[in-house]
């Protein structure tokens, strides 16, 4: 797709179409950097939080901050916090649950249903950090993929979940899920869990680039249905577009960069989009940015040239 | 071309079919094997049993994290109890029995649960006694369990079997099932190298007799509680009419 050096290719929208280039002040680099800072400084406060208040006593006003584990918390002691995805498990198994998980639940799905579902995934999930740096790791030594994986094999994951949950009676992926493991023994010490984070990281590192958090892991799969109609998206603004491919470049998901789609509604839409924000620095036409979708619905609906519009007179 | 692309439908049909099936069935291979890692794991009080215990506990930790005296612990991978779930080692550190109960208030789910409001109604185990390891029954005076248990002679009693004469008597502890609460407290406090007195979980130890046995000589028999001996006979044979009946040795057949 890139030209040599010097040769100037023009887009189909008139514009030259620029690479990126990686500014050399440090400066610079913090900003094409911060999102990716912003990400790993929530999810260590997150786990820091977990794991001062059970070792160290953190509390506020003799509330305890914040107890339990992703499964299910407790912030100051008020608002109770669950995992969905495991209590709709638990529900499978044909088993009621005392109302205060149940809110618990209701409150984690209304927060990651309005800033998208797999937030949870890039800014939340501690398996996170494991499986960017196998990502980049990867890129680094050139590894290519041992072979193809269909990506929407994560909702046959999930259904199955649901199905050996009614089936066993116990919560199918939570008896299995490397993300809880790695949580729980990086909050309550270390037993033999790291060893299915490192599966991960090898598989990432050496059979299929994000393979585990793009292809497998039925979480982020339950997380991109309850995130399908988010408020908060990657805006983008089609008539800047240059087809440069270096949003593609870096995202761990570039199957939802369908451009003639995202044209089409001036944001990703899919909600197997981490919200992670690794594209838009990268951008060197500032064509991606996080927005709102009620805000893009109007800008679009005030201008005459709708693009689908166009396209269907 | 329409041929091929049913053709070409139903083996994408079937790979994924036996890709689910495969994955499936060592999925749940993997999780009865961890659901059954130890049957006999001492759970915090006011557990489910074992089975719905099991299904309802989400494995977030707050139940451990709120037990005062670190009874509780969190297994974790390569632990022989399921993966996540709350457990104690009763020889390391019993459960106390804090009368408000503070693991269970702290259960979001109802793993354990909330009906138990009692500390006294708890049954996370029976405790056991080895009688050939117990120094009481070796006749030594020691008794130290029945002297720590907090349901003393409810949950553990002392008998006194007198044995032959010029041997002096045996002062036995006795645990009764129906008091005990598996708290461990006497585990803990036994006095020999390994505990000769333990909390075992009660499908472990504890038998049934079976409904179809009723011990006569005891009516009020808490074994069968639905046995009622008149009831289910209902009225007691009438004695037959006196002058309905032939008496031919006497009067001859008519």
């Amino acid at each position: 797709m890139k030209t040599g050096r010097g040769a100037i290719r023009m887009a189909s929208n008139g514009r030259p179409v620029r690479p990126f280039i990686m500014p050399s002040t440090l400066s610079g680099r913090l900003g094409v950097w911060r999102y990716l800072i912003l990400r790993r400084i929530t999810q260590l406060t997150i786990l820091l939080l977990f794991f001062g208040t059970a070792h160290w006593g953190w509390s506020v006003a003799g509330r305890p901050l914040l107890s339990g584990n992703l499964s299910s918390s407790r912030l100051l002691d008020l608002v109770p916090m669950a995992d969905p995805f495991a209590v709709l498990q638990i529900f499978l198994t044909r088993h009621m649950l005392q109302p205060e998980v149940l809110i618990g639940a209701g409150i984690v799905l209304v927060f990651y249903a309005l800033v998208g579902g797999r937030v949870w995934c890039a800014w939340v999930c501690p398996v996170n950090m494991v499986t960017d740096l196998a990502g980049w790791l990867r890129t680094r030594l050139g590894i290519r993929d041992m072979f193809h994986v269909n990506r929407d094999i994560r909702y046959s994951v999930l259904a199955l979940t649901l199905v050996l949950s009614f089936l066993t009676g116990v919560a199918a992926f939570e008896w299995v899920s490397p993300i809880s493991m790695f949580h729980r023994e990086l909050i309550f010490g270390a037993g033999l869990g790291w060893t299915a984070v490192l599966g991960v990281f090898l598989f990432d590192l050496l059979v299929v680039k994000h393979g585990w958090c793009g292809h497998l892991c039925p979480l982020g799969a339950f997380y991109a249905l309850v995130g399908r109609f988010a408020p908060v998206r990657v805006g983008f603004d089609a008539p800047t577009c240059t087809h440069c491919g270096e949003c593609a470049r870096v995202c761990p998901e570039p199957q939802v960069l369908n451009l003639r789609q995202a044209a089409e509604a001036g944001m990703i839409r899919s909600g197997e989009c981490t919200n992670c924000g690794r594209c838009i620095p990268v951008c060197p036409e500032g064509t991606l940015q996080f927005d709102l979708r009620h805000r893009i619905g109007a800008a679009d609906q005030s201008h005459e040239s709708k693009p689908h519009q166009r396209r269907l007179a | 071309m329409e041929q091929n692309a049913r053709r070409e439908f139903f083996i994408r049909l079937a790979q994924g079919t036996a890709l689910a099936a495969t994955g499936g069935l060592i999925w749940s291979a993997l999780l009865q094997q961890q659901a059954k890692a130890m049957p006999n794991a001492l759970r915090p009080p006011g557990a489910l049993d074992e089975d719905d215990f099991q299904a309802l506990c989400i494995k977030c930790g707050l139940c451990v994290r709120d037990c005062p005296y670190d009874t509780l612990r969190l297994s974790t991978a390569g632990d022989s109890v399921p993966i996540g779930t709350p457990y104690f080692l009763p020889r390391e550190i019993p459960c106390y029995m804090c009368p408000d109960i503070p693991c269970k208030v702290a259960c979001p789910t109802g793993a354990l649960t909330p009906e138990l409001t009692d500390i006294n109604g708890a049954r996370m185990g029976l405790a056991v006694i080895d009688i050939e390891n117990c120094l009481s029954w070796q006749g030594l005076r020691c008794e130290i369990c029945h002297r720590e248990c907090p349901l003393t002679d409810t949950a553990i009693t002392v008998e006194h079997n007198p044995r032959k004469i010029s041997k002096h008597a045996l002062f036995v502890p006795i645990v009764h099932s129906d008091a005990c609460t598996g708290c461990g407290i006497c585990e803990k406090a036994c006095p020999t190298d390994e505990a000769a007195i333990r909390v075992v979980a009660h499908e472990l130890v504890q038998g049934k007799i079976g409904d179809h046995y009723r011990l006569g000589w005891k009516v009020d028999t808490t074994i069968t509680p639905d046995f009622k001996p008149y009831e289910k006979s209902g009225p007691l044979p009438v004695a037959p009419d006196a002058s309905g009946g032939l008496d031919y040795l006497n009067e001859g057949v008519p």
